[in-house]
């Protein structure tokens, strides 16, 4: 099973993983004594009438109940500090891992599984081996101390328990066999349900316009009616479980005492035996309904290991090389018969893409949804590698260069515009952390964002919430463009990131990267012909092919494509002339 | 006070069921008393087994055969009554829950702009089972518990009052006990809880944005950052647990010490003939058992608190006000004339938004609406829509105040894209036929071949009946823009409002579903919010949208006259 890889987490909580289920069973024995002491008392005490000696039994309970105590906390003290730390290594594994997992495999995961991977799934992981150290031995224990306890009371009588015990476990665990997959529905159930209810939240405005309301309400109805009847039907099953048990033992009990009269009339048995052998039966009721939670407990425990197993078996696809500068006198970048692929996919998503991007340059990459724009900057950082063909920058493989060393070079505004909770001045910083003041308003004024900067009462102290949900669209991609800015990179990669921007505004932040002090290789990623017209080389791209790469007065004379794209944005302005 | 409102709220809720919870608290006593009764039925039998050939095997076998019987009985009631808990325990969360839903569908808009979804959602799943199962089965819990302790002590009475009364007196040691730690670990918790909040939402944002963590080259500050906290944690989580788990061994131990007085005494108490051996047996099995619902109750109570709590978020938000009322007028199948009379509008009082826009649209007229980003743009759909009522004047379709007429009827008479796509978790035919449900095959594809989705429709796995849901990876933003004009172009209303339809469509196909617009838009009324100047130059009426006012309006070739803002909007798009 997968997830016994993760027991390498506990390695160093050996000890602890070893002395908590220890001093538990430990604990456990001392409770088993009990029945003998009372029956002691019973058989020997009352009789005689001996105050004394009922007295230091009841003094022994005392003690037993005190070691066991004292044994208890260490056990308790031991499984916390085991399941704790173990859990704290697998979460720190698991953030490492994804931290080093390629675009690929994020892709092939979904952010929203690793998310639930590294909080409930892990945090499920600590309660079941928190409850595995305390309890998975004891109870069975108990059970089985018992029934050796009976036999060395009377082995007669003890056969009762030898048959009653299998029939107990026969019944917990079909009753669980049962019902485990019946929750499992259930589960799945809820979600639907959680489903529409999401559902008519983000999609209110579509049902309202649409005049849905009464058909969701319907649907609702269905689904929720569907999960009280699941949630109904499993509850018949587990419900059978309490009385049933008990039923079973209260027919053991039954059986005992027969047993118990005709052994005692007959002399081999006495009436404190009677009462210890009746007393070991109730333990094992106790034990066997702790068992079964616990066993529940801990299948989900074992699902959800099995789960952040798989994650942290996924490999990382992309491997930095030992390459940390480029060559001198070579263009910034360029690509050699470029092809992707994205893994599972059949065709691919870039077809022999060739050319060169010198230093300072402005390249434009225009082009229809899903014709590649987005695909084609991507392979520049590394962020996936190339199916054929090779990719440099600076006159080095991507492939060579150490990745860290790589994307240093590399500045890149994402497509979508996302910012992190914290002040304006943490969010710029994480461009370049040692960024000086100065810096921090050049790349804020070329942006084009100082007026939301210096509208704001903090300036760049000004907290940003989550997402940057105080902010409007195009607030943020002009924020993310001046945190792509601040790091003053080699190369500059705008990903569609000025679509939310007005025309005005996107003329002038074009114009003030162009005048960046340090002459970046901008790429830009636009799908309006006004963005990129002005650059030194436009890349035009349909179905993940080059169709024409040139100047815009070329493309407009040599690329059909291109032609039709400008023409449908600018008709009127031709017919204005 | 607010508690005690809860409370009755949700007696409301278990009413319908009252006839089960009487029959749940009924069965509740008899389990309990047939459950203690068995002791005392073993008791008598131990009595009987005195020693070797004083055994009365004649008062024995009646015996054994009633705990039998008694023991058959409880099977089956305990079973009884865990089904009746369990139906009015789903069926009450069921109700609740309806009645959420029900309420999220007539929710003012302003509600669900104003909440994350996620909030909502859990009070209406995660609340409510909470609520559930805290609330009833905690209450069962409860009842038995109390049941129990009154039965054992009534039945520990009856046998002796001496030892009773040292239980009794013995007993406030454990619940103090209990009591004490778990104000000790509550402030464990809290801070565990807190901290794992923080990191919750560090890996939200981190793993949430993975790419751009890497894009930024992030990667080692973020597992800095969460490395930190992860040590937190862990500190925290040690002291959290292992207080939490001092409870049992405890409360247990101090139960260990009324059993072992039980026996002191019991034991006393024989040989001064006061009780029998059984009644001893007896006693001890008491003392088990009545310690034990003690220790549940100290948490029952905590649950029930939790419960209420989120009994409460749940009722706040069924008692949420609805939206205004409809009025009874009916708005037949419009033709399209609009008018905008001295409407003002702003979501806060402090923040004015439009004020006095008035403007008139003819039937079949084009408007489009542009200006910068954060204008008021889409503040006018919501207006249009009557997602949200406007504050001052009135806007009237057909010469109707679209106030005195039911918003189903208005909102059946216009045909809406928003920029931000929706698609509802079904099929792909169910997605189209939404505005039309009665369409046939025919239909729906005649309009996927107008919204030129029909091609990537049928390349889907499944064609018109492959599934699909809001965020799956299967269509690109343009297909589901593509599917969302698919859905208008099927039941064809006579006003469409388009919302930056068009931003994330590919050029070329943008330009096919132009086509299919203007035919679509032909003698229907259309308002269009646009960042496209393509789209909006044919359009009959231009209005120039800033800070929330119209500050122009025309037609193209007018505004371009005019050389203001618009003029300035326009030639920003040519310069470099």
């Amino acid at each position: 099973m997968g997830m016994k890889k993760l027991f390498k987490y506990m390695k160093e909580y050996r000890k602890e993983a070893f002395l908590g289920p220890l001093f538990k069973l430990l604990e456990a024995s001392f409770e088993m004594f009990v029945p003998l002491v009372v029956a002691a008392v019973i058989d020997n005490g009352i009789p005689a009438g001996d105050k004394g000696y009922v007295l230091k039994m009841c003094g022994m309970l005392v003690l037993l109940a005190s070691v066991g105590l004292t044994c208890t906390l260490f056990a308790q003290y031991f499984a916390a500090k085991a399941s704790v730390g173990f859990v704290t290594k697998i979460r720190h594994a698991l953030f490492c891992h994804i931290q080093s997992l390629s675009h690929t495999e994020l892709d092939r995961t979904g952010i929203s599984t690793l998310i639930t991977r590294i909080t409930g799934d892990v945090n499920q992981v600590q309660t079941g081996m928190n409850l595995t150290l305390r309890l998975l031995l004891r109870s069975p224990f108990v059970v089985f101390g018992a029934m050796i306890m009976a036999f060395t009371v009377d082995v007669k009588a003890a056969l009762i328990f030898e048959a009653v015990i299998p029939v107990l476990a026969a019944v917990v665990f079909f009753i669980m066999l049962v019902s485990i997959p019946l929750y499992r529905k259930v589960q799945a159930n809820l979600d639907r349900v959680l489903g529409i209810t999401r559902e008519n939240m983000t999609g209110s405005r579509v049902i309202r316009a649409f005049c849905k309301e009464d058909e969701e309400i319907a649907e609702f109805d269905r689904r929720n009616g569907e999960l009280a009847a699941s949630q109904r039907f499993v509850g018949r099953i587990s419900a059978l479980m309490n009385p049933l048990t008990y039923g079973i033992i209260n027919v053991a009990v039954i059986a005992l005492m027969w047993t118990g009269a005709l052994r005692v009339n007959a002399g081999t048995l006495t009436q404190g035996e009677v009462v210890a052998l009746y007393n070991y039966m109730s333990q094992i009721l106790v034990e066997l309904i702790k068992l079964a939670n616990l066993i529940i407990n801990i299948t989900k425990s074992i699902a959800c290991g099995n789960r952040i197993q798989q994650v942290l078996e996924i490999e990382p696809s992309v491997e930095g090389g030992g390459v940390t500068e480029g060559k001198p006198g070579t263009a910034a970048v360029e690509f050699k018969n470029v092809s992707l692929r994205y893994k599972g996919a059949a065709e691919n998503s870039l077809e022999n893409i060739s050319f060169t991007a010198a230093h300072g340059e402005t390249v434009g990459i225009i082009g229809g949804t899903g014709s590649g724009k987005s695909s084609l900057v991507n392979l520049i950082p590394r962020f996936y590698d190339t199916y054929s063909g090779e990719v440099l920058v600076d006159g080095v493989n991507v492939r060579d260069y150490d990745v860290e060393a790589l994307r240093g070079k590399i500045a890149v505004v994402p497509q979508k515009a996302v910012l992190f909770r914290g002040t304006v001045r943490e969010n710029l910083l994480w461009g370049k952390e040692d960024a000086t003041e100065d810096e921090l308003w050049a790349a804020v004024e070329a942006s084009q964002s100082a007026d939301i900067v210096k509208g704001k009462p903090g300036g760049l102290d000004s907290m940003i919430e989550q997402g940057g949900k105080n902010l409007s669209g195009g607030q943020r991609q002009r924020l993310t463009i001046a945190r792509a800015l601040v790091k003053n990179a080699e190369i500059l990669i705008m990903d569609d990131s000025a679509s939310a921007l007005d025309f005005a505004t996107d003329a002038r932040l074009r114009a003030a990267i162009k005048s960046l002090k340090n002459k970046p290789c901008t790429f830009i990623v636009s799908q309006r012909a006004s963005s990129v017209m002005h650059a030194d080389k436009i890349i035009v791209l349909e179905d993940g092919a080059a169709v024409g790469i040139g100047t815009h007065e070329e493309l407009l004379k040599g690329c059909s494509v291109y032609a039709e794209i400008y023409a449908t944005q600018f008709r009127q302005e031709e017919e204005n002339g | 006070m607010a508690k005690k409102n809860t409370l009755i709220r949700v007696l409301k809720y278990v009413k319908k069921y009252r006839i089960l919870m009487t029959a749940s608290v009924i069965l509740a006593a008899v389990t309990v008393a047939l459950t203690l009764y068995v002791p005392v039925l073993v008791g008598r039998v131990i009595d009987c087994i005195v020693t070797a050939g004083q055994v009365n095997f004649g008062a024995i076998k009646p015996i054994l055969a009633e705990i039998g019987i008694v023991t058959a009985v409880t099977v089956v009631l305990q079973w009884v009554m865990n089904n009746v808990n369990n139906y009015v325990t789903f069926n009450v969360v069921r109700d609740v829950r309806a009645d959420a839903f029900r309420k999220l569908e007539v929710l003012p808009l302003s509600f669900i702009d104003s909440h994350r979804p996620g909030e909502i959602v859990s009070r209406i799943i995660a609340d409510a089972d909470q609520f559930s199962e805290g609330l009833l089965m905690g209450f069962a819990q409860l009842f038995t518990g109390v049941v129990t302790i009154l039965g054992t002590l009534f039945f520990m009475f009856r046998l002796n009052v001496g030892i009773t009364a040292a239980v009794v007196v013995l007993t406030p040691v454990s619940l103090f006990v209990a009591k004490f730690i778990a104000g000790r670990t509550y402030s464990m918790f809290k801070k565990q809880s807190e901290i794992r909040g923080e990191q919750t939402a560090l890996i939200d944002e981190m793993i949430g944005n993975q790419k751009i963590v890497k894009a930024l080259s992030y990667e080692e500050k973020a597992t800095e950052r969460f490395d930190e906290i992860n040590e937190r944690l862990e500190k925290y989580s040690l002291r959290a647990i292992f207080f939490s788990s001092l409870t049992n061994p405890t409360t247990r131990f101090v139960n260990a010490l009324v059993y072992a007085c039980v026996a002191l005494f019991g034991a006393f108490s024989v040989i001064g003939g006061g009780i029998t051996v059984g009644g001893l047996s007896c006693f001890l099995s008491y003392a088990n058992q009545y310690t034990k619902p003690f220790n549940e109750i100290s948490g029952v109570v905590t649950e029930l608190q939790n419960a209420l709590a989120c009994a409460a978020r749940i009722f706040e938000l069924i008692d949420e006000p609805p939206q205004s009322e409809d009025a009874d007028g009916q708005l037949g199948r419009a033709d399209g004339r609009v008018e905008l009379d001295g409407v003002s509008f702003s979501y806060t009082p402090e923040r004015k938004l439009i004020e006095n826009l008035s403007i008139s649209v003819k039937p079949g007229q084009k408007v489009a609406i542009v200006g910068p980003t954060g204008c008021g743009k889409t503040t006018l759909i919501n207006l249009l829509m009557r997602f949200y009522d406007v504050t001052g004047g009135e806007i009237r379709v057909d010469g109707k105040d679209i106030r005195s007429v039911t918003r189903r009827s208005l909102r059946k008479n216009y045909g809406m894209v928003l920029q931000e796509t929706w698609l509802k978790t079904g099929t792909v035919r169910e997605n189209i036929v939404m505005g039309k449900p009665n369409a046939t095959d025919e239909e729906v594809i005649e309009a996927a071949k107008a919204a030129h989705s029909h091609g990537f429709i049928k390349r889907l796995p499944d064609g018109y009946d492959t599934v699909i849901s809001d965020n799956d990876g299967l269509l690109s933003q343009g297909e589901k823009q593509l599917l969302c004009i698919t859905r208008v172009m099927l039941c064809l209303p006579p006003m469409l409002i388009l919302d930056e339809a068009t931003s994330s469509i590919d050029t070329r196909t943008e330009m096919k579903i132009q086509d299919a617009f203007s035919r679509l838009m032909k003698g229907r009324t259309g308002f269009i919010v646009a960042h496209r100047l393509s789209t909006i130059l044919d359009a009959d009426l231009i209005l120039v949208m800033k800070d929330g006012n119209i500050i122009e309006q025309g037609t193209h070739s007018s505004l371009m006259a005019e050389n203001g803002f618009y003029t300035a909007l326009y030639n920003s798009q040519f310069k470099s």
